[in-house]
């Protein structure tokens, strides 16, 4: 178990590292000449671009520059944004990514009992009717892209309930996301989070129920199964003693993973409903070429996507007796 | 199985254990002779009898046969085969022709700067196509390399370079996705011309990097099974070069991991095509793009002309569609022990 939480902790240590490299290089080294960009592109005279060089340190030896905007950030000093006129990049951040954080709370909140639940009665039923139905479903529904889904829901779902006499007798709407202010509390915000969640909780459903339903199909299989059956135990104790206790054990990794998933998917949905959340905010710094917002952004995102799967990891081998290598 | 994940699609984490069987079945190609071609062709009819047994993945093929057959010739089919025709004056408002006088005229209507509808769509297939399919087709051809030379060779640079491709498959896509966006959308401030032709295909550079390292981490486990057989060691003894051993002793044995990698990883880039597209870093603005024009139809136009984003959103849910039904069903027919 040690070994394997080792071999975990150097595989994050290593990912994390060569992140941090690409964002650094690639989005400081290779498009051409940031210090340019800033003095406004190729109008820019020689003298105004050596001077942004000059401010911004760019004139150091590149392996100096890299650990000194590791250690900038590390240290939570993310510099000002081009994009917002001078605002703090961490500020921003931070509020952005709280809003995100809720989106994804809601979605997870929403797509993990749903899909498991899909999961277990698809991999009970296998090649059976509900079976069927279910992959089907999961199918059609999660090949479409965020943005079909998440138009339907604005455009049919919310703004035809909108008119509907039954939902205004019940005083139940879904208010616009784009015009929660950023800064809004959860409580405020919870009623215009609905949609946006039920378009992720779709990209992670069919993610983690079809992995579910290879779990449990898998675990039927096992001779225990097939002993605990003809002993004469009762099919639904075996299935809820133990398939399910050991066909759900690997869904802590799924989730963690699909929080990857999430992301990308939160992306297109926070652009789509304009929610002020991290996805839409990087949309805008790649829009409007805020590379530094655009570096602290990634970064972020980056450590949030490793630090859940590290700590899904060390849950994992926490609940499974069986790593004690 | 449990370490060697990244942020990868479902099917794909059920292929890993299942590419090792569907390889294991295929037939040594101890020999190449007229034997091993007639039992390639064998098996490629037993995989596309595998593939047209069942009515869904025969449905996804249909559907991309179809689209394929647009983005061939839009440019003959569409009434209106210059992407940005105004029919109609820019003034007159935008209609749906359904119903009214002129009937077939404009059978998706015309948006709101008066260009054909349907024209679009069909025009638009073919942009979706070459940038996934060359995307893809690079990405595979690059990355099968890549992986079978990493598989076969080993050694410390098979090493270090599978750590840094399981690191990226950690990330999600479409970050970095928007990564490689955002660094070649400045590269129209810089002075280099290569630079700026680089910037005019974005999403197809896009493509093609961030699936190499998918396609090298199938092709080089493919490659590591393969190459224990015996004969990969009677070619070594027969003293045939590296090369040799990996593109005419080790590929064709792969093949089969390879193409059902190709059509999952053609599904996802469409997909990926028709995001940046709406993200709105795809093709610039008059271009006729699906996910642009989506894009460009949404919000307060679409109380306006909602058919100018309902039909290219629609072009995009069955392709989208068809697309995954097929690669489905290929990574069936191919477990079942075809091609």
């Amino acid at each position: 178990m040690i070994l394997f939480l080792r071999r975990r902790f150097a595989f994050f240590f290593f990912t994390y590292l060569l992140s941090s490299l690409m964002i650094f290089f690639l989005l400081r080294v290779l498009p051409g000449d940031p210090a340019r960009v800033i003095a406004g592109g190729r109008e820019a005279t020689a003298e105004q671009v050596e001077q942004i060089r000059a401010e911004l340190g760019l004139d150091a030896p590149l392996p100096q520059q890299y650990l000194g905007w590791l250690g900038d950030f590390a240290r939570g000093d993310w510099g000002a944004s081009i994009a917002f006129r001078g605002a703090d990049n961490r500020a921003l951040i931070s509020e952005r990514s709280i809003n995100s954080g809720r989106l994804a709370l809601v979605a997870l909140l929403l797509s993990v009992p749903l899909s498991l639940t899909l999961g277990v009665v698809a991999g009970l039923s296998e090649n059976k009717l509900p079976d069927v139905i279910i992959s089907l479903l999961t199918l059609s529904v999660v090949s479409l892209p965020e943005f079909v889904t998440g138009l339907f829901l604005i455009n049919i779902v919310a703004l035809g309930w909108a008119g509907n006499p039954l939902a205004e007798a019940l005083g139940w709407w879904f208010p616009a996301s784009s015009a929660v202010p950023a800064n809004a509390s959860f409580g405020e915000m919870l009623p215009a989070l609905w949609l946006p969640a039920f378009a992720a909780t779709l990209v992670l459903l069919a993610y983690i129920s079809r992995l579910t339903r290879a779990g449990v199909i898998e675990e039927l299989k096992r001779d225990y199964v097939r002993a605990a059956a003809l002993k004469g135990i009762a099919w639904r104790t075996v299935v809820l003693r133990h398939v399910l206790r050991n066909a759900l054990l690997p869904t802590v990794t799924v989730i963690a993973i699909s929080i990857s998933w999430l992301v990308s998917g939160l992306v297109v949905i926070e652009f789509v409903f304009g929610f002020p959340g991290l996805g839409s905010l990087l949309i805008i710094a790649i829009e409007r070429r805020d590379l530094p917002l655009v570096q602290a952004i990634v970064m972020v995102t980056v450590s949030l996507i490793l630090l859940a799967n590290l700590a899904a990891d060390y849950a994992y081998a926490a609940l499974n007796p069986r790593i004690k290598l | 199985m449990m370490w060697r994940r990244g942020g990868d699609s479902p099917a794909q984490s059920s292929l890993r254990c299942t590419h090792i069987d569907s390889v294991n079945a295929v037939a040594k190609p101890y020999i190449v002779s007229e034997s091993n071609i007639s039992r390639n062709l064998a098996g490629t009819r037993r995989f596309l009898r595998a593939l047209f047994s069942r009515s869904q993945s025969t449905l996804g093929a249909a559907l991309v046969a179809f689209f394929f057959f647009l983005a061939l010739f839009g440019g003959q089919l569409a009434p209106y085969p210059k992407a940005n025709d105004q029919s109609h004056d820019a003034r007159v408002s935008p209609t749906l022709d359904i119903g009214s006088l002129q009937l077939g005229a404009h059978p998706f209507g015309t948006d709101r700067l008066g260009r054909d509808v349907y024209s679009r769509v069909i025009l638009g297939a073919s942009s979706i196509f070459r940038t996934a399919g060359l995307g893809t087709a690079i990405s595979v051809v690059l990355g099968s390399a890549l992986g079978m030379a990493m598989g076969y060779r080993g050694g410390w640079l098979d090493e270090l370079l599978g750590r840094v491709i399981d690191a990226l498959l950690a990330l999600p896509a479409l970050l970095l996705a928007l990564v490689m966006v955002g660094i070649i959308r400045n590269l129209d401030l810089a002075i280099n011309s290569w630079q700026a032709a680089l910037a005019d295909e974005v999403t197809l550079l896009v493509i093609a990097i961030l699936y190499i390292p998918v396609v090298a981490r199938v092709a080089r486990s493919a490659a590591l099974d393969i190459k224990t057989r015996e004969f990969v060691a009677a070619a070594e003894i027969r003293g045939e070069s590296s090369a040799y051993i990996i593109f005419r002793e080790i590929l064709p044995s792969a093949i089969p991991a390879l193409v059902v990698e190709a059509s999952l990883r053609f599904s996802y880039a469409i997909f990926l095509v028709a995001s940046l597209g709406f993200l709105g870093f795809g093709a610039p603005p008059p271009s006729p793009d699906w996910g642009l024009m989506v894009n460009e139809n949404r919000g307060g136009f679409y109380r306006l002309t909602p058919w100018a984003l309902e039909f290219p959103a629609l072009a995009i849910a069955l392709l989208v569609i068809g697309v995954n039904l097929m690669s489905d069903g290929i990574r069936r027919a191919v477990q079942k022990g075809g091609a």
